[in-house]
């Protein structure tokens, strides 16, 4: 069966629900962050799906895109790191304060 | 130079393949207790969504993926797992009180997407636009620097920018 | 069967031409050269590190110590394999194999010769930095799964260093990519100008642009294009662990580093994977500075005459060292008890003459003339390597750090903004 560009849509909304899914979720924040980034790889597999039938714009957006996953992962894990530092936990549930 | 068109080989083959691992390890990436698991089956998802970006002849994100995702971003996930102590908060309940919820959400999400899927169909073009594979990454090239400049210019401020919020971030004193 | 051997008269590489079984021989030989490489590396190093500290190195296994490769690889799979109590079992076991994988993998875009390599992706030399970056998860992974805490600083610091030479690697890379397309020419005027040449990222392409450009890039725009040559070999020794930035690793400061825990097989998989990386960063740096598989003077010495007596060095070279194994030979004790290792010795000289004559042959010598002078220069890196390892003192690894962000990431950035200025104007 010809691959067609709807089988990457597909992948890419599955990828997108199962990172939802983490988001939503999950306790631990890391895992948090992974799936924000599952989600990100999601909506780059559907850009460069799509760039294929209409040009070389969706691949340069999602260089982009990437880039930005790195600078919010590297911002992410260093709001952890200060979280960490002051209530010694990782569960999203128990960062409830909004001052120690 | 002649201008070569990667042709596919077993194309049904590596696709269902790849997604195969993309799906089932962003599973695991959810569902493992053990964060360094998570990670790895991060890592599994992401070397196999570059394997789809090959195939959608997109050899430079590909690249760029591999050297970014695998080798920066989950480099640092590890980093940060590792220097934050979770030996005991692995055993405790991974899942928070509204997961139910959640997963009414995701689905509702899927119906929607099943729903756009369905219907929005006849927008698609029926012809692939064949750029040759041997000029991707010079063609990527151009249109970064001339048609997306700003965006360019924009994207490195915005790296500064987060270089120094993560390193205030993380400092024990400022 | 036609079709198979019709690929030989055809000029591009094999992964191009779509010719899948060739693919497969091709890397089936690379396997086993690189292996044989790995081995010939472990005893050239224990002898030259000897040599340099006025010692003999290993004498006794073979003549010479030859069969003492041999002689550590048959203890190291006969050794007990050791898990340690609460390791994390699956980690453990796939980390090794992760590095193994990744070093061996950047060897399908190396090329050669011009038809020589695997494949020649669009993208070649972003894919070997990018699998190159990959090895470095497989040492965090190492170092996690011991569950002991040397080797989880060792692993931490290890793969920090890594990190961090990589940003000083790539600047040094893109800027040898940038001269590919800039017609400055040679050493400012030397050499014909280049024209609307396009930048590449392939790496047969970019020894095509050397070529073209009758320059070898170490020479371009005279002190840029050894500069950033230099930065890319200090940041290559510190990519691939080795001394003397080998803090992790060293057995006096932290036993062992990240493969502490390692025994056996699984240990020997980790050396195997840091020589087949040293390799590996070696090509590029042959590839991108030192015109790949070219032949000095091309075209200054060139010319059919000049042609044919550089087609006699592969030869030569085995003949020289067939000649030191057979002088070597003779000037053995004359005991009976080196009877056998003399006659071992003579066998391996006589062997390699006999490959020095077949590459006087006419076809051979034609056709090996690319992968010998790549072959060449990669072996004077790896020299270069065991030099290093027996000269320099260890940097401890505040200084290592220092050096890799303070020094070479702003010179890597500068030497990029000059080249291109230079360049362009």
């Amino acid at each position: 069966m010809e691959i067609t560009t709807l089988h990457y849509l597909v992948v890419a909304a599955a990828l997108f629900i199962i990172g939802t899914i983490g988001v939503l979720t999950r306790r631990n924040v890391v895992i948090i962050l992974m799936s924000i980034e599952l989600i990100l790889n999601a909506v780059n597999l559907n850009l460069v799906a799509f760039s294929r039938l209409y040009g070389l714009h969706g691949q340069v957006f999602s260089i982009f895109v990437i880039t930005d996953a790195a600078a919010e992962a590297a911002v992410g894990l260093g709001i952890l790191i200060a979280f960490f530092r002051n209530k010694e936990t990782v569960n999203a549930d128990e960062i409830d304060l909004l001052k120690f | 130079m002649p201008l070569q068109e990667l042709t596919p080989v077993a194309t049904p083959y590596f696709f269902y393949g790849l997604s195969a691992v993309a799906v089932l390890s962003a599973i695991g990436v959810i569902m493992r207790r053990n964060p360094v698991h998570s990670a790895i089956s991060l890592i599994f998802t992401l070397l196999s969504l570059a394997g789809l970006y090959l195939m959608l002849y997109a050899p430079f994100v590909a690249g760029v993926q591999i050297i970014l995702y695998v080798g920066g971003i989950v480099v640092l996930f590890l980093f940060v797992i590792m220097l934050i102590n979770i030996e005991r908060m692995q055993r405790e309940y991974q899942f928070n009180k509204q997961w139910l919820v959640g997963l009414l959400a995701a689905a509702v999400l899927g119906v929607l997407f099943v729903a756009v899927y369905v219907k929005g169909q006849s927008i698609f073009p029926q012809h692939a636009v064949r750029f040759p594979e041997q000029l991707n990454t010079q063609q990527v090239g151009k249109m970064l620097y001339v048609d997306y400049l700003l965006p360019f210019e924009i994207a490195s401020l915005l790296l500064l920018v987060a270089i120094v919020g993560a390193v205030v971030m993380a400092k024990k004193r400022i | 069967m036609q079709e198979f051997l019709n690929y030989l008269n055809s000029n591009l590489t094999p992964g191009q031409a779509g010719a899948y079984l060739w693919v497969v021989i091709y890397i089936l030989i690379i396997f086993a050269a690189v292996s044989l490489a790995v081995i010939a590396m472990n005893w050239l190093e224990r002898k030259i590190l000897a040599h340099m500290q006025v010692r003999l190195g290993p004498m006794r296994v073979g003549p010479h110590g030859l069969l003492q490769p041999f002689a550590d690889a048959l203890k190291l799979l006969l050794k007990e394999d050791i898990i340690p109590a609460n390791a994390d079992k699956l980690v453990f076991w796939m980390a090794p194999l992760v590095v193994v994988i990744t070093a061996f993998t950047t060897y399908i875009v190396i090329p050669f010769g011009p038809t020589h390599a695997v494949t020649d992706m669009n993208i070649g030399i972003l894919f070997m930095l990018g699998v190159a970056s990959l090895g470095t998860l497989g040492i965090i992974m190492a170092g996690w799964a011991s569950n002991s805490h040397y080797p989880l600083l060792g692993s931490l610091r290890s793969s920090a260093q890594m990190v961090s030479y990589e940003v000083a690697m790539g600047m040094a890379v893109v800027s040898a990519v940038l001269m590919t397309s800039l017609s400055g020419a040679g050493v400012y005027g030397i050499g014909p100008g280049g024209g609307d040449a396009i930048g590449t990222l392939s790496m047969i392409e970019i020894v095509r642009a050397q070529m073209n450009q009758h320059v070898w890039f170490i020479f371009k725009f005279f002190p840029l294009g050894l500069a950033a040559f230099g930065i890319f070999a200090i940041a290559m020794v510190a990519e691939t662990n080795r001394a003397p930035f080998d803090l992790p690793e060293a057995e006096s400061e932290l036993t062992a580093g990240f493969h502490t825990e390692y025994s056996g097989f699984r240990w020997s998989l980790f050396f195997l994977a840091e020589y087949a990386a040293m390799i590996a960063v070696s090509s590029i740096a042959v590839t991108l500075w030192l015109g790949g598989w070219m032949r000095p003077f091309p075209h200054w010495l060139g010319g059919n005459a000049w042609d044919t007596a550089f087609s006699l060095f592969p030869a030569l070279t085995f003949f020289f060292l067939a000649g030191l194994t057979l002088r070597t030979t003779v000037r053995m004790p004359k005991t009976s008890y080196f009877k056998i290792q003399k006659t071992g010795l003579g066998v391996f000289g006589l062997l390699l003459g006999g490959i020095g004559l077949v590459l006087l042959v006419p076809p051979v010598r034609d056709r090996i003339q690319d992968i010998y002078w790549f072959a060449i220069k990669v072996a004077g890196f790896m020299y270069l390597y065991i030099w290093y390892r027996g000269t320099f003192p260890r940097y401890r690894f505040d200084q290592l750090m220092k050096l890799g962000w303070k020094f070479m990431i702003p010179t890597g950035i500068g030497v990029l903004i000059a080249t291109a200025l230079v360049g362009v104007l």
